[in-house]
């Protein structure tokens, strides 16, 4: 795949974020925005990330978070993430990213505490699930830049549904 | 949830560029490529309900004397459709990689492009059309005059 510099693209980010916080002058709110680019993103991301990666159906969510982890992560960040913290269920995991590209010169001002810088990704990965019939929560729980450890996404999958047309008629 | 809204518009342009491409023949008209198109999803939907095991594809390839039609349905619910000469070696196979990675690029990540939308781009048409002259040559078809 086709390359640019790594820097040009964090800085693109940085500026876009920037422009937002002083578009709506209100932390909450930008990061609503952020999720809405992502998830707009994610629509048409998906169609790349399967037609490059060659990759078949996904048999459940479990499968599907890792691909997202393993591949996705790799493809469109080269970076990859670490998929714990299921629970009972299946239908709720965590995304522990290592290291995050878009953060890498970021440090967060006292009054902008509350922002979630990344939250692009998380639209992103709604967005793109989204489009192969998997409804999901997606929301950042540590950042590194809020002073956590790790950068941790929590993902929670709402439903899914795997009919195709013609439906069932009951 | 599948949307019947997304019988995509866009394999009934597909179609439009190859019949124009390769050989003469009658155009089809904009509302009988509609027609096509929602019939065809269908009749996909149906056949896969004949699969004796589950999770079937449905129709991927429709062969008739004259010519294969090969369809490539994808999992976020795009079809793409080729015609082409019988027998012709690849053909589904470059629908579902090249063609595939074509509409990614000129046509998803074009910012102006509306989602679920009839596709309106030069760039895909000249790379697409560039794409299957180069494919005929390999495969050893004159390519039309225009």
């Amino acid at each position: 795949m086709e390359t640019i510099n790594a820097e040009i693209f964090t800085l693109t980010y940085g500026s876009m974020v920037r422009q937002l916080i002083a578009d709506y002058e209100d932390v909450e709110e930008v990061n609503k925005q952020l999720d809405k680019m992502g998830y707009s993103i994610g629509q048409r991301l998906i169609d790349e990330f399967l037609a490059k990666s060659k990759t078949q159906r996904c048999a459940d969510f479990r499968d599907a978070a890792e691909k997202i982890a393993k591949v996705g992560f790799r493809m469109f960040l080269n970076v990859t993430a670490a998929v714990t913290g299921w629970n009972a269920e299946g239908t709720e995991c965590s995304l522990i990213l290592e290291d995050n590209p878009l953060a890498d010169f970021v440090e967060l001002p006292e009054q902008l505490a509350g922002l979630k810088y990344s939250n692009l990704l998380c639209g992103v990965i709604r967005g793109a699930l989204e489009m192969v019939n998997m409804e999901v929560e997606c929301t950042f729980v540590r950042d590194v830049l809020q002073g956590d450890d790790a950068n941790e996404m929590r993902l929670k999958l709402l439903s899914s549904s795997t009919e195709t047309y013609p439906f069932k008629d009951e | 949830m599948f949307d019947v809204r997304r019988i995509k518009i866009e394999m009934a342009l597909l179609l439009n560029i190859l019949l124009q491409d390769f050989v003469q023949l009658p155009l089809i008209e904009f509302n009988d490529k509609l027609r096509l198109a929602s019939s065809w999803f269908g009749m996909c939907g149906i056949s896969a309900q004949l699969s004796p095991m589950p999770d079937s594809s449905g129709i991927q390839l429709l062969q008739a004397d004259t010519f294969d039609l090969h369809s490539f349905h994808t999992l976020t619910g795009t079809t793409f459709m080729l015609l082409a000469e019988p027998q012709t070696p690849d053909a589904a196979e470059l629908l579902r990689t090249t063609v595939y990675e074509l509409y990614c690029d000129y046509v998803l990540k074009n910012p102006f492009h509306e989602m679920d939308q009839v596709i309106k781009s030069e760039l895909f048409d000249q790379n697409l059309v560039a794409l299957l002259q180069a494919t005929n040559r390999r495969w050893g078809v004159g390519v039309p005059q225009q």
